[in-house]
């Protein structure tokens, strides 16, 4: 009965026509920048922190959340029709989506997001009403060494993903944790790989190691042999999805679903993590996972769901305990400091209005997010007939223009060139990107537990063992390895016969 | 030139030497610490390690297997062009301001492309300068004179 109340008031405050109002222009303004390539959530939310401020509490949080879970939205459309995700967890349905792009099926693949988005969403905000008080305790229980184990389980899960060289994503991860270490120190405050240069002194932007890496080296790829290049897609049909289709993903929906709730309440990427461990989980149970990398519908409909699920849950740790998932939730904090409210456990109690009306405006959204996009997708597929050679200036200037608005840091647009060159060298060589990308997001939070669990332990290694559950999680990445190298080695019996990568 | 070796490894493989090289070595320089109170260069150093050995290792994949396809022409136009934009933007955004800046860098990025012609181009550049105007100056508000410092006579 408490919930029934408690979801009641949140209806209340978001049902708010003026609510209502700022919830639509968030998540429109979301699906806007998640489909401009290079500009995100990150950036739109940190632009438009300043004119909140004049807003209540309950409007202006109700509204940056919009635009962050319709960027999520936004980020798959580009994801599937230019190969370029607007968000770092869309980089998965990039890998089949796109594929689906170029085989003529993009209606399919764009229904299939909006689809699993909105049952994923719907679904998420839902739990996160019903278990935020008891799942906040359970991560309340992880100290430093379970999430040092959760990280490295996440990193070795992504393993699975790279198709191709294992030892090649290995190297890709480790890269990437390197190139999240740059920056000042987190305990000593010592600048490291800085080149003695102030702007570096925060790290490197994300949204620049993204834009380069998936950008500009794909557009360097594309300008190799230009008359065979991937111009994307050059006739769309079949907008709607066949018995076929939704038979096929009603499967990866629920699953992925029920990946990113569970995923995305962890702090530290929970909605990366959840959209590649679902494509990863997909790609095994397949029947066909040949399919897979080459235009397979289910790795569209689970990451996707797992990604919009996790996008819901991973405002438990933000709201109930205080810790931002990743950088929009670090945004987020900000937003709740500046209207006075320290975000923490205390706001479920001090402030129930705030907490249920954000919690019921998200469903509100997600409705809000497939009027819109559904009858919006044909302006979306109308948007591919613009040629390759128009559309990638448009993609660099974007990329830059994007990039600098966030920091106004012109050493993050001279960041966006050195990944591109350096992201094109790597694909050029069979690389793929994606575990460089994770890499980079968790380097950070990879050493800072690791080190705190070091400190707690007093040097003692044996800490990650002894305790269950980063037992747990550390064991079930071996497995992910184990797994991994497995059919490798069958492929490469193969390789013997068949020359393919 | 026969090369009994694949190319694409050996060349990743010396990638990933260079760079995990790079950070260890660097990281030297850094307090290493203990385990017990790792300093700041304990992880960089491990990691470097890390990294030369796997790039060593993924040359060592590619000894004894050529790759099946000759590598694609280098795009010189395009790597010259795309990167030299992304560095001119970032040199002059601040001094000549949005509007220069943007049509010029558009300029640019579609000549990198053989299918642009000059006046398609042009037409390329006038149109997403118009576009980027309305969407980060009018409608997100970037804080971006249209005409910079150095052109204010």
């Amino acid at each position: 009965m408490d919930l029934l109340s408690s979801l009641a008031l949140g209806f209340s405050v978001a049902l708010d026509p003026i609510n209502i109002l700022y919830c639509f222009i968030g998540v429109l303004l979301g699906t806007l920048v998640g489909v401009l390539p290079g500009i995100g959530p990150t950036a739109t939310i940190a632009m438009l922190l300043p004119i909140t401020f004049t807003l209540g509490p309950e409007t202006s949080l109700i509204m940056l959340a919009g635009i962050y879970y319709g960027a999520q939205y936004g980020g798959s459309t580009t994801a599937i029709l230019i190969n370029l995700p607007g968000e770092s967890s869309s980089a998965v349905t990039a890998i089949d989506g796109y594929q689906m792009a170029r085989k003529g099926r993009a209606g399919a693949a764009l229904a299939t997001a909006a689809l699993g988005s909105f049952f994923a969403g719907t679904v998420a905000t839902l739990l996160l009403a019903f278990f935020a008080p008891p799942l906040a305790r359970a991560a309340l229980n992880f100290g430093a060494p379970e999430y040092f184990s959760l990280i490295v389980l996440g990193l070795l899960v992504s393993i699975a993903l790279a198709h191709g060289s294992i030892l090649k994503a290995l190297a890709m991860i480790v890269l990437g944790l390197l190139l999240g270490m740059v920056g000042q120190d987190i305990y000593t405050g010592t600048p490291r790989f800085t080149f003695g240069v102030r702007e570096l002194f925060g790290g490197l932007n994300f949204v620049a190691v993204a834009v380069g890496v998936f950008g500009v080296a794909e557009i360097l790829r594309n300008l190799e042999n230009e008359k065979e290049r991937e111009v994307g897609v050059s006739k769309v049909s079949g907008l709607w999805l066949t018995k076929d289709d939704i038979r096929r993903i009603i499967g990866p929906v629920l699953r992925g679903t029920a990946l990113g709730s569970v995923l995305g309440v962890l702090p530290g990427g929970g909605h990366i993590l959840s959209s590649f461990a679902s494509y990863s989980a997909e790609k095994r149970l397949s029947k066909t996972p040949e399919e897979f990398g080459h235009g397979a519908i289910e790795g569209v409909a689970g990451p996707e769901s797992a990604n919009n699920a996790a996008a819901q849950t991973s405002f438990i740790p933000l709201m109930t305990l205080g810790i931002p998932a990743h950088p929009v939730m670090a945004l987020m904090i900000g937003a709740f400091i500046l209207q006075g409210i320290t975000p923490g456990p205390n706001v479920i109690n001090q402030e129930p209005a705030l907490f249920w009306g954000i919690i019921a405006s998200m469903w509100i959204g997600n409705l809000l997010l497939v009027i819109l996009n559904l009858p919006l997708i044909g302006l979306w597929v109308k948007m591919l007939s613009i040629p390759y050679r128009v559309l990638f200036p448009a993609i660099v200037l974007f990329a830059c223009i994007g990039t600098f608005s966030i920091n106004q840091n012109i050493y993050d647009i001279y960041a966006i060139a050195f990944f591109g060159i350096v992201g094109y060298l790597l694909i050029r060589f069979g690389c793929e990107p994606a575990p460089l990308l994770l890499g980079f997001v968790l380097g950070p939070l990879l050493e800072e537990h690791l080190r705190r669990a070091m400190i707690i332990s007093r040097g003692d290694p044996m800490i990650f063992i002894e305790r269950p559950i980063s037992a747990t999680l550390l064991g079930l990445a071996l497995l992910a390895v184990i797994v991994a190298v497995l059919p490798s080695i069958r492929k490469k019996r193969n390789e013997v016969f068949v020359e393919d990568d | 030139m026969a090369l009994n070796a694949s190319r694409n490894d050996l060349a990743s493989g010396a990638l990933f030497v260079a760079l995990g090289g790079y950070f260890a070595l660097e990281a030297m320089k850094y307090d290493f610490g203990t385990p017990f109170r790792m300093g700041p260069g304990f992880m960089p150093v491990v990691l470097g390690g890390v990294l030369v050995a796997l790039g060593v290792a993924v040359a060592a994949t590619g000894i004894g297997k050529p790759d099946a396809e000759a590598p694609p022409a280098w795009p010189w136009r395009g790597i010259a062009l795309v990167l030299g934009t992304i560095l001119f933007f970032a040199t002059t955004i601040r001094g000549l301001g949005f509007v220069p800046v943007v049509l010029i860098s558009g300029f640019a990025t579609a000549l990198s492309s053989r299918r642009n012609s000059l006046l398609a181009a042009l037409v390329v550049s006038v149109g997403l300068c118009v576009l980027c105007l309305l969407i980060f100056v009018v409608g997100l508000g970037l804080q971006l004179p249209w005409f910079g410092p150095w052109l204010r006579f």
